[in-house]
């Protein structure tokens, strides 16, 4: 992907010629089609970054849409005011102010307006003007409007408001010269014009009451006719929203989702892990010397495999989430769940997300972002990662097949293994449930912001915009959280091939990391565990997944038990209740380079993450313990 | 009229915004979200589960829980009225 080369789309960085334009803003209220529009405007050579302290996304680009790469776009949050109570507008003042680091003085305001509800829209132009900065009104989805009656008389708003207005269409392309021309007369006018004629009149008072009377004030004399509402929304919102269909409805999409997520993603992921395992094994041993070929091929390109074959999964979830959310299903879906997350103290908005953390927490956590509330969407990251993600599969069913016997329960169907699963899969949905409730009744209380939810009229997703949201989660998800995740793999590769002996790689149980495996004995042996799986637990950090081929390395290498197979040989050297126990420690430990790497990214803190793993490891730990002393008492 | 809290609104039923009596960012921030005194409102559909209920406000569907509901102050508008023009 070189349009996300570094260098290609860069911040402008040296100081600034009077007059001379550089930086241009794009600032609107949440669904004016702001996004399409940035998207529109600069094509895929756009940067995604977090402002520094806070978990508000900085995303800009170069205006190469519309022909202008000399100018750099910034896209601001999404704000419906300029009161400092959200974070959004705190860091959409401060940019727009050119008070926030890293980010450069704004020379000009793109202000995108939703021409289907412009009364209450406007009340964002008041204090975006009242800054002064030389600004244009862009009227967006204003085919739409017009399509259903809707009419606004552009010129006068022009007169009304003392800055350029257009109209124009995001989703179409329409309209867009007049950015252009706007930005031509912005360069024509040096010495840094004043924004504004000073015919507008702004209110005084700076509150929403008044900007709400200056709006309709506005929006009479301009002789704004609001469309009507599509009639259709209404009616498939009577099905959609039923006192039976809708529910009825929202498992069909979920259970879908779900199925098409693991039916497809998951053999997906396993074709390309062992294409890619297959091809790094067929690459290497052909490079000398030795170490280099195994730091390469089981270092770093096992580590980049083990991030690479999440892609397959992240990217379906990432499909379904943008199409749900295009439609306008999303906040339907929401809606529907409220009442059931209310009772663990989220809200709906919450539910998509844990979904998603069934297939795996990293995208989950990624679809966060659609929960204004800060602390809800920390809640929810914090929890997420206890729902039974796939990593968990294959040491679960490594342990069920080797020590639980296949006892039919509920006639043929239900066994006591599929039991056994399914209790894993509960004991991970109370963890979350039980720890969701914890975080909202301490660090995390419910702040006064309530629950309002905007639904927005169904509409037909563009491929366009699809993609360009795949692209965009797709390639955040590979830079920052691969870069991490490739140092710790390396980090734990150096640690298992130290100390050498005699110039050659000293056995696994020799390593440092054998060594510690050793040394971590004594604590997990009232888990019921030994120091291979104290290894296996050591390396299995990174992913956890890893512990099933690092058990097999181990096994398979001592004599008392190379001739068995890893199931037999676990029967032989563990306990019923240590092997209970050590499913039941990955039920709740957060063994997961990559969900580390993204809690960090979405939070912007290391203090999140590392709370998180020490809460869930403490309680991996003591279940573990629970269970191994239950265990080995009554079975 | 007599005056009474949003989430009485009835379903199909149309009223003028009186008086939220929420903190003050709260009520700002519904205030851009359309719910500001003098605009009229509709209790369009309650959520499956009974709460939280859609209001049409401004041209757009919004929909409050029953706690944030009952601190907006709502006058019902009567029915009859609704095809004789808007006052």
């Amino acid at each position: 992907m070189s349009c996300h080369a570094p260098g290609l789309v860069d911040l402008p960085a040296a100081p600034r010629i009077a007059g001379q334009l550089r930086t241009v803003a794009l600032v609107g209220p949440p669904n004016s089609g702001k996004s399409t529009l940035f998207n529109r405007l600069t094509g895929l050579r756009q940067k995604v970054a977090n402002y520094p302290g806070v978990t508000v996304e900085q995303r800009y680009g170069r205006l190469g849409g519309i022909q202008r790469p000399d100018l750099t776009l910034i896209d601001l949050p999404g704000i419906y005011s300029l009161d400092s109570y959200s974070e959004d507008a705190r860091v959409a003042v401060d940019v727009l102010r050119g008070t926030m680091p890293g980010s450069p003085q704004v020379d000009a305001v793109l202000l995108v307006l939703d021409s289907l509800h412009l009364q209450r829209q406007l009340m964002l132009a008041a204090p975006i003007l009242a800054l002064k900065l030389p600004t244009i009104v862009l009227l967006n989805m204003s085919d739409l409007m017009e399509l259903r009656g809707g009419v606004v008389d552009t010129l006068a708003l022009a007169q009304e408001l003392g800055v350029p207005v257009a109209k124009i269409s995001a989703t179409r392309g329409i309209g867009l010269e007049a950015i252009t021309r706007f930005l031509g007369q912005r360069d024509a006018l040096l010495e840094g014009a004043p924004g504004g004629a000073g015919r507008l009149e702004l209110p005084v008072v700076g509150n929403a009451r008044s900007y709400r009377q200056w709006a309709t004030g506005v929006s009479t004399r301009t002789r704004y006719k609001a469309p009507l509402s599509p009639e259709w929304t209404r009616k498939l919102d009577q099905f959609l929203l039923g006192r039976i269909t809708g529910p009825l409805m929202f498992l069909v999409v979920v259970v879908g989702v779900f199925q098409v997520v693991f039916s497809l993603g998951l053999p997906f992921s396993d074709w390309s892990q062992n294409l890619l395992n297959g091809l790094g094994d067929s690459l290497g041993r052909h490079i000398h010397p030795a170490w280099l070929d195994s730091l390469l091929i089981d270092g770093i390109w096992k580590g980049a495999a083990s991030v690479l074959i999440f892609l397959p999964q992240i990217l379906l979830l990432f499909l379904f989430i943008g199409l749900l959310e295009d439609t306008g299903y999303l906040a339907r879906a929401a809606l529907i769940a409220d009442r059931v997350m209310r009772v663990i103290g989220l809200n709906g908005k919450a539910f998509i997300p844990l979904l998603s953390a069934y297939a795996c927490a990293v995208p989950a956590i990624m679809a966060t972002r659609t929960i204004e509330n800060k602390r809800d969407r920390f809640a929810t990251i914090l929890v997420a990662p206890f729902m039974t993600c796939s990593a968990r599969l294959p040491i679960y069913l490594l342990m069920i097949a080797a020590f639980v016997p296949n006892r039919p329960l509920l006639g043929s169907f239900f066994g006591l293994q599929a039991a056994v699963m399914l209790g894993l899969y509960v004991l991970g949905f109370l963890a979350a449930l039980l720890t969701a409730r914890l975080l909202k009744s301490s660090i995390l209380k419910a702040s006064s912001a309530p629950f309002i939810l905007e639904l927005p009229q169904y509409r037909l997703p563009t491929v366009r915009s699809l993609g360009t949201r795949l692209v965009d989660r797709g390639s955040v998800f590979l830079r920052q959280v691969g870069t991490i995740i490739l140092a710790v793999t390396i980090g734990i590769w150096i640690l298992s091939h130290v100390p050498l002996h005699g110039g050659s790689f000293p056995a696994l149980a020799q390593s440092v990391v054998g060594r510690v495996g050793h040394w971590i004995e004594p604590a997990i042996r009232p888990l019921g565990f030994n120091w291979k799986i104290g290894i296996g637990l050591l390396s299995s950090i990174i992913a956890r997944e890893v512990i099933v081929g690092t058990l097999g390395t181990l096994y398979g290498s001592d004599p008392e038990t190379q001739q068995l197979a890893l199931q037999q040989a676990l029967h032989h050297d563990l306990t019923l209740g240590g092997a209970m126990a050590l499913v039941v420690f990955f039920a709740f430990a957060m063994q997961c380079a990559s969900t580390l790497a993204v809690v960090r990214r979405e939070t912007n803190s290391w203090r999140w993450p590392a709370l998180q793993f020490a809460y869930m490891s403490v309680l991996a730990y003591l279940a573990a313990l629970a269970t191994n002393l239950l265990v080995s008492r009554f079975f | 009229m007599a005056v009474l809290a949003l989430n009485q609104l009835a379903v199909g039923q149309a009223a003028v915004i009186h008086e939220l009596q929420l903190p003050e960012p709260v009520e700002h921030h519904l205030m851009h979200m359309g719910f500001s005194p003098e605009a009229r409102v509709l209790a369009v559909r309650r959520a499956p589960a009974g709460d939280p209920t859609v209001y049409a406000v401004d041209g757009m569907e919004i929909a409050l829980r029953r706690e944030t509901a009952r601190s907006i102050l709502v006058e019902p508008v009567a029915r009859a009225a609704r095809g004789q023009g808007k006052s």
